[in-house]
């Protein structure tokens, strides 16, 4: 643990009666990337937007880079990069254009300003792209071009708000790669994101937020240790025998069986995964017929369920 | 989504090349705020480029207005469509200005619901630069409209005693005021939600203002308690000045209102604005 680029205490926002961000404790050791994972209205980018001094808290303390958002906002733009979940480029201009504009703004002359511009769209493959106006990009430039956005200065933290929601998977691996790459060049990267497996690739420590509080906090693999091995998810030949295999299958697996709202499905949480073959071969026994069955990653929807008593959908605003 | 499918082929982000471009980061110095203005009022115009469509209102719109006023009404208000032209162009030229700086709320309504606002507010520069900016690309627009009003005029056979200096002194002071009531719509642009609301409420006071005073005609005829309203209308006293000056003479007193409405208009709402941007949700 190297020193915090990131501090909160007990940092709060309200609008009108909703609590988007009800008390958060935050701690992010410089280097790497956190992540911050939540279902969608789970105060996530309420949160951001009061670290990157676009809010300001309505309770708490948060310390940027060890600057205060609120009393040193300044010095805290001028050390982070902001990409926030919608396009924050301006879609009427062109790629080159939104760069040099920010370079201008930053100070870099018309000539060098030029030349980072050209920089940045080359290192995000969109050179060809530059003289094309940003509302005719793909999903996936649209995105690379926010990032180069938030790196025409390098920051020393970079906020990445659901940077990859909505994009296609090739486009996705695409916005990973960068991320690491600029942790590989020393960055702080703060990221959130709805997805347990994203955070799983990416982050070197996750907080999973929910209703405005952190729920959880640790690497992905405590957290996935406090939610069990995952889940085991089987689909049945005929509906009639879903209540027998629901019963062979809690027999064995010593855990709650969900039927699901498909009428030849079940699922359960496992905590041990050597019960699962045991259960199969269970249901066979049983002249049960089983169709088809698959041992997942614990998804979100788990996390959440094991963390907070209830599923995320029911969260989402 | 209108992917292009090219680039998408292209080559992604390369690990060496992204390095490079993250080390090569300078820090160079921050600029100040006229340098950050301009800038964003150079964005503006890049705007007008790649979105010509919204120069529709300076254009058609005084156009519209000078023919329709001079032809429907010249006759029967003063004798001739001639001698109303005489007397109506300057005024509205008056009003197709201040009737174009609601565009100015309306679209930066639009403009700070996208995310980009959040960049730039995100960035170390003067907090209203992003704003005064857009007031600057806009007087671009205002300029565009008065240039499209007086030719029209000299067409039509208006012709200004006070020749091109009482003109583009007239313009201008046209321009200095649009600025200053061009911020009574940024306030409104962040209290109300959608750019239509905006354009509702905008008209809902442009309207009265621009009508209820001496644009269209000399307030004489009007029973006293509206004169004394168009007698305060600010928009009655830039009237008054910008004929005055096409007519060749200098209403120094009527100027100094002008100015000084200017300012108010900046003082009052200029400050509000600011404080609802940076509360901006």
């Amino acid at each position: 643990m190297g020193k915090l680029a990131i501090e909160t205490r007990g940092l709060k926002k309200s609008f009108g009666t909703t609590h988007a961000v009800a008390g958060v404790d935050l701690a992010v050791s410089a280097g790497g990337v956190y992540g911050v994972l939540g279902p969608n209205g789970a105060g996530k980018t309420t949160a951001i937007r009061m670290l990157a001094t676009l809010l300001r808290p309505d309770a708490g303390e948060a310390q940027v880079l060890g600057y205060d958002v609120v009393r040193d906002a300044r010095a805290v733009r001028s050390r982070v990069g902001l990409t926030g979940q919608f396009a924050s480029v301006d879609e009427d201009l062109t790629g080159v254009e939104n760069l040099l504009l920010l370079a201008r703004l930053l100070g870099y002359s018309r000539r060098r300003g030029r030349e980072r511009a050209a920089d940045l769209l080359d290192a995000f493959g969109l050179a060809e792209a530059a003289d094309r106006q940003v509302k005719k990009y793909s999903g996936g430039m649209r995105r690379r071009i926010d990032i180069a956005a938030s790196l025409v200065v390098t920051p020393e933290l970079i906020f990445l708000d659901e940077p990859t929601t909505g994009l296609d998977p090739r486009s996705r691996n695409q916005v990973w790669e960068i991320v690491r790459g600029m942790v590989a060049e020393g960055a702080t990267v703060l990221l959130t994101t709805q997805y347990l497996d994203e955070a799983d690739q990416l982050a070197d420590r996750i907080a999973v937020i929910d209703h405005g509080k952190v729920v959880a906090e640790g690497s992905s693999g405590e957290l996935k240790a406090s939610v069990g091995a995952g889940s085991l998810h089987v689909r049945l030949r005929a509906p009639e025998q879903r209540a027998e295999a629901e019963r062979v299958l809690a027999g064995v697996l010593e855990v709650q069986v969900e039927p699901s709202a498909d009428p030849v499905a079940l699922s359960a949480r496992i905590s041990d995964p050597e019960r699962v073959a045991r259960s199969l071969a269970e249901l066979s026994r049983g002249g049960i017929d089983v169709t088809e069955f698959a041992l997942g990653q614990p998804s979100l929807d788990e996390v959440f369920l094991t963390l907070t008593g209830h599923a995320a959908e029911e969260d989402a605003a | 989504m209108n992917a292009t499918t090219a680039e998408q082929a292209s080559a992604p982000v390369t690990g060496d090349v992204l390095r490079s471009v993250l080390l090569a980061g300078e820090r160079p110095s921050r600029p100040g705020p006229v340098l950050t203005s301009l800038t964003f009022g150079w964005r503006a115009l890049l705007k007008i480029k790649h979105v010509p469509e919204q120069l529709v209102d300076v254009t058609m719109f005084p156009i519209m207005f000078t023919l329709m006023f001079t032809y429907l009404f010249g006759g029967a208000l003063a004798g001739s469509t001639q001698a109303y032209l005489q007397f109506l162009l300057p005024g509205i030229l008056v009003q197709a200005n201040v009737m174009i700086t609601m565009n100015t709320g309306i679209t930066l309504n639009t403009d700070i619901q996208k995310g980009v606002f959040d960049r730039f507010r995100s960035l170390p520069v003067w907090r209203p630069s992003p704003l005064v900016g857009a007031l600057l690309g806009d007087l671009v627009r205002y300029s565009i409209g008065s240039a499209i009003v007086i030719m029209l005029g000299l067409v039509l056979g208006f012709r200004p005693e006070g020749g091109a200096v009482g003109v583009v002194l007239s313009v201008a002071l046209l321009l200095v005021f649009s600025f200053c009531l061009s911020w009574l719509w940024t306030m409104l642009s962040l209290i109300l939600r959608t750019p239509n609301s905006v354009a509702g409420v905008s008209m809902m006071v442009m309207f009265p203002l621009t009508f209820v005073s001496n644009i269209f005609v000399d307030p004489k005829t009007m029973p006293g308690w509206l004169q004394a309203v168009v007698e305060v209308n600010p928009i009655s006293h830039l009237a008054t000045v910008v004929r005055g000056l096409m007519d060749g003479s200098v209403p120094a007193g009527e100027i100094g209102w002008v100015l000084v409405s200017s300012v108010l208009l900046v003082a009052v709402f200029g400050p509000i604005t600011m404080v609802l941007y940076r509360n901006k949700k």
